[in-house]
């Protein structure tokens, strides 16, 4: 992964969120990736979300696999601490990171390549767990850094840069999600900032495995004409059946919303996300009928985006395992060890 | 009318017991019964599993030495055979020693082109006695075990109120359980007094040589060693022999890190979807500053590759309990090998080395856990323990473990908030302290604290590079770091000096070499023996080497990897370490190395 320090200069103009930072305050180093690439929107669109939600740098721990979208973790909040790791295997650092201190922030950004082939069991039981990350899915249908290969996700039909279609079928990451049980899907287009930022917004507010599969184009192997991930397909393909609106703890609600047009789901840190149907027939609380919904869509060729599907109910990692409250990498070593005292007594069981 | 005994010569708390069972079948509660009967008779005993990759319906056997003078190893021999496998009973009537006895079932008859002239047959109709006094077939199968149990206690004259003492300890919750036990006990045992002449000359006789020792397996052992170093996540992928490792943490913990009132944890148990997911969980929470570890075996070691070596170059303390078994590939896997020690200490691609710790016993499964996690974090490293299957599921008979209610964990060079604050920047990399051991930060505690870990190529300060000399200098600090865990890891243990002949060996080797020793010293050779306990191996082993013309080394596996190993890292002369191996997946007898080290010195000593 490159790094090059960013400059670090500040329009004094800029505004400030509750913690009296600028925006400037949630990057990171300067991003080698292409010129044009979707990827360095994704990451502008998260330092947009920590920003507004004034999470404190150092509580974002930022986690990675390998690939040009895992180098992105270098990329934003620079004050928290990353994990770059292996090919595939964020997932299984994330959960250890998490069972050691459940009270940060983890946010997880990965690939086509890294979710959906070599990292796709992870990524499934990440999910199983529901494991309290926001997993930021880079997709772009192809394999950067070594030039141009299919990934998983490419569509069948959709031709590669020298011409050649894929045949195997695609691997959708909603739908993969939605069978596996996450409490938060959801869909972007790394062009489309004003849907993104709310999206990390309620996936930082959500507690469990929140999936934002982000169709992200790659400028240099997969822009071009028979692309199913280009730019403009994406743009003339998507289609959003609702609009989430994330509404931070204690903030008002001013617009007037029709009974039946908005779900209202209150988060677990006292926020709510309001979904606004922009298709009226559609239920984004109700796994089946979504996961339906973007097939149909996806038979007509048409990606669905947004909060495709939400439940704050179902517990979590910690919830299911009944870890203590405090993070258990803070929990005293005097509680930890029974002592000499009690020693003795378990070794008389083994008399 | 009692058979009268032919003029054996009395075997008073030294021989061996061996029960022939089909696995799935309550054998093996009979066969701890007798087991721990004798060890609460104060006579010292060894107790061997030796069960097949299988749930039910296979051969498995039990062995049990009786040993008065406290050797640890398996004997080698058989001098009561207790035969309940209709299937193995030829192989079983043909492994007692000259001299002993079997006990069979003799509901049914045996042909009599497998009775021997050289040792003594009881048959006892177990079957049709359980017929007899129980109802139900699962109630007979139970009792036919428990009372063979019964049977033994009288030949070899076991007190049945201890009996009684333990089977109440076992059923305390379900009184009846008692009563019906005690009868099949008792049946048994009648039988016995009223058709042989009890007890055989091959008895027990009450002792006192097990007052402050347990009977304990080493991964039991090794997991109430990770509750006592405050391990809070554990993680792993179902493997024999390693799983009941978990399965014990898991149960201290229920017990001991539960809060009584709300239930809550001060723990996390993760069942991986695979040794890859396991190994990167528990990087992930040490990083992430909770003491965490995987216990797996070889197969799960082959598996963990890749993130070994990104722990190792990123600098990640973990802790990976290797109970090994045998290899290549499946293996056997419930027979015992020390086949890892090379795949451990250079796992990874790219210039890798990682620090081993080597347990004897259960005893030191339950220190040297405590030790991982101290060495782990001080080092910024992955830290193996390498115990093997006779270790890990065996029954040691050990001295009761002793704790320090003032050992506090090293918790390493990690920089609080405070000392992070007053730095004018954080760098990861450095070496400020020349022992190679670099800073690190734990996240959440600061922005000024925050850095990249990366298995990437990074310099110093933790940022990436491709820089040649950058990317030298921290592989050569690494180097460094090795060199500082020489004096970290525990010592090699040395048994006499001044012989020019001497023993180097390691792990569950060490109770047969023991018992090798004795004798060989007895026959009168001069010699020394050495037991490594870790690795990177420290001065004390070059010494020894150096100071030793001739050196035998004992270890399990086929391959000399402990050679091996000696020959890469230290000075030795390869010429000069000669090599005795045993990798048949049994554990160990001391016979094979008084008969290794004779043969190779040309000595006619009987062994």
């Amino acid at each position: 992964m490159s790094y090059i320090a960013k400059p670090k200069v500040a329009n004094p103009g800029l505004p400030r969120n509750e913690l009296g930072l600028n925006r400037r305050d949630y990057e990171g180093g300067m991003s080698t990736l292409c010129a044009g690439c979707g990827h360095d929107s994704v990451t502008a669109a998260i330092v947009q979300a920590c920003f507004e939600l004034a999470l404190p740098p150092q509580s974002v721990v930022k986690l990675s696999g390998i690939g040009c979208s895992s180098k992105t973790t270098a990329y934003f909040v620079a004050g928290g601490h990353g994990f770059n790791s292996v090919h595939g295997r964020m997932p299984s650092v994330a959960t250890g990171a998490n069972a050691a201190n459940r009270h940060l922030r983890y946010i997880g950004v990965s690939g086509d390549g890294d979710s959906l082939s070599i990292g796709v069991g992870q990524l499934a039981h990440a999910i199983r767990r529901n494991l309290d990350i926001v997993y930021i899915l880079e997709n772009n249908g192809v394999y950067g850094l070594t030039k141009g290969q299919f990934s998983a996700s490419a569509d069948v039909g959709s031709k590669s840069k020298k011409g050649v279609a894929n045949e195997d079928q695609p691997i959708d990451p909603v739908l993969l999600a939605l069978a596996l049980g996450a409490s938060f899907v959801a869909r972007s287009f790394s062009g489309d900032k004003e849907q993104l930022v709310p999206l990390i917004k309620a996936g930082l507010a959500h507690r469990g495995f929140a999936m934002i599969d982000v169709l992200s184009p790659c400028v240099t192997f997969n822009d071009h004409e028979g692309s199913t991930k280009s730019y403009a397909y994406v743009r003339e393909h998507s289609e959003a059946p609702v609009a989430a609106d994330y509404i931070a703890p204690r903030q008002e609600i001013r617009v007037q919303y029709r009974p039946g047009e908005t779900v209202q789901v209150p988060m677990h840190d006292g926020s709510q996300v309001v979904l606004r149907k922009l298709d009226p027939g559609y239920e984004p609380t109700d796994r089946a009928r979504a996961a339906a919904y973007v097939q149909e869509r996806a038979l007509r060729n048409e990606y669905v985006t947004g909060l495709i599907f939400v439940d704050e109910t179902r517990g979590d990692f910690h919830d299911r395992q009944s870890t203590s409250e405090q993070a258990l990498n803070a929990v005293s070593y005097e509680r930890l060890c029974p002592g000499e005292g009690r020693l003795a007594k378990i070794l008389q069981a083994f008399r | 009318m009692p058979e009268r005994h032919q003029n054996a010569a009395p075997r008073l708390n030294d021989f061996t017991v061996k029960f022939a069972n089909v696995n799935g079948s309550g054998s093996a509660s009979a066969n701890a019964l007798v087991m721990k009967a004798i060890f609460r008779m104060g006579v010292p005993v060894v107790g061997k599993n030796f069960f097949p990759s299988n749930i039910q319906g296979l051969p498995t056997w039990y062995e049990i030495r009786v040993t008065r003078e406290g050797w640890r190893a398996r004997a080698g021999h058989v001098d009561v055979m207790v035969a309940m496998n209709a299937e193995t009973y030829a192989r079983d009537v043909r492994e007692v020693a000259p001299g002993g006895c079997l006990l069979y079932d003799s509901t049914w008859p045996r042909s009599s082109l497998l009775a021997r002239e050289d040792i003594r047959t009881f048959g006892v109709p177990f079957a049709e006695l359980c017929n007899q006094h129980f109802e139900g077939a699962r109630a007979r199968t139970l009792m036919k075990n428990i009372m063979y149990a019964g049977t033994l206690a009288a030949l070899i004259d076991l007190d049945l109120e201890v009996i009684r003492g333990l089977l109440a300890e076992t059923f305390a919750k379900k009184p009846a359980l008692v009563d019906s036990n005690m009868k099949a006990i008792e049946i048994g045992y009648r039988h016995a007094k009223e058709h042989f002449d009890c007890p055989l000359p091959t008895r027990i006789e009450r002792m006192d040589a097990t007052r402050g020792h347990v009977i304990i397996d080493g991964n039991t052992a090794a997991a109430l060693g990770c509750v006592y170093a405050g391990a809070t996540v554990g993680a792993w992928y179902p493997i024999t022999p390693s799983t009941s490792l978990m399965d014990a943490f898991r149960s201290f913990c229920a017990r001991h890190r539960t809060d009584p009132q709300t239930g809550r944890r001060d723990y996390v148990v993760v069942q991986a979807e695979d040794e890859l997911a396991a190994i990167g969980v528990v990087i992930g929470a040490m990083w992430n500053g909770a003491r965490a570890f995987t216990p797996t075996s070889g197969p799960g070691i082959s598996l963990m590759q890749e993130f070994i070596g990104l722990a190792y170059y990123s600098e990640v303390p973990a802790v990976i309990f290797d109970v090994q078994r045998v290899g290549p590939s499946t293996g056997m896997p419930t027979r015992t090998q020390q086949c890892d020690l090379l795949s451990c200490a250079y796992a990874s691609h790219g210039d890798t080395r990682h620090v081993l710790l080597f347990p004897d016993s259960p005893e030191e499964c339950f220190t040297m856990a405590v030790q991982a996690f101290d060495l782990a974090e001080r080092l910024q490293t992955p830290v193996f323990v390498l115990l093997d299957l006779d270790i890990g599921m065996n029954d040691w008979m050990v001295p009761d473990f002793r704790w320090d209610d003032g050992y506090r964990p090293d918790r390493g060079k990690v920089l609080s908030r405070e000392q992070v604050e007053a730095l004018p920047k954080f760098q990861r990399y450095m070496d400020p302290d020349g022992d190679g051991i670099p800073y690190r930060t734990l996240p959440g505690v600061s922005p000024k604290a925050s850095y990249f870990t990366r298995g990437s190529g990074h310099n110093k300060y933790g940022t990436y590079t491709e820089d040649s000399a950058e990317y030298q200098e921290v592989l050569d600090r690494l180097a460094r770091k090795f060199e500082t865990a020489k004096k970290l890891v525990p010592p090699a243990v040395a048994d006499g000096r001044g012989s020019a002949v001497a023993i180097v060996s390691i792990g569950s080797c060490d109770g047969p070499v023991r018992e090798a020793l004795a004798q060989l010293r007895r026959s009168g050779l001069a010699i020394d023996y050495l037991r490594v306990r870790g690795f990177p191996f420290g001065a004390e082993v070059e010494e020894f080497l150096a100071s030793h013309p001739t050196v035998f080394v004992v270890e399990q596996n086929r391959d000399a990897q402990l050679r091996a190993l000696l020959t890469l890292e230290t000075g030795a002369d390869k010429q000069k370490l000669r090599s005795i191996l045993h990798y048949d997946g049994l554990p160990m007898a001391a016979a094979c190395i008084v008969e290794g080290v004779n043969r190779a010195l040309d000595r006619g000593v009987a062994a």
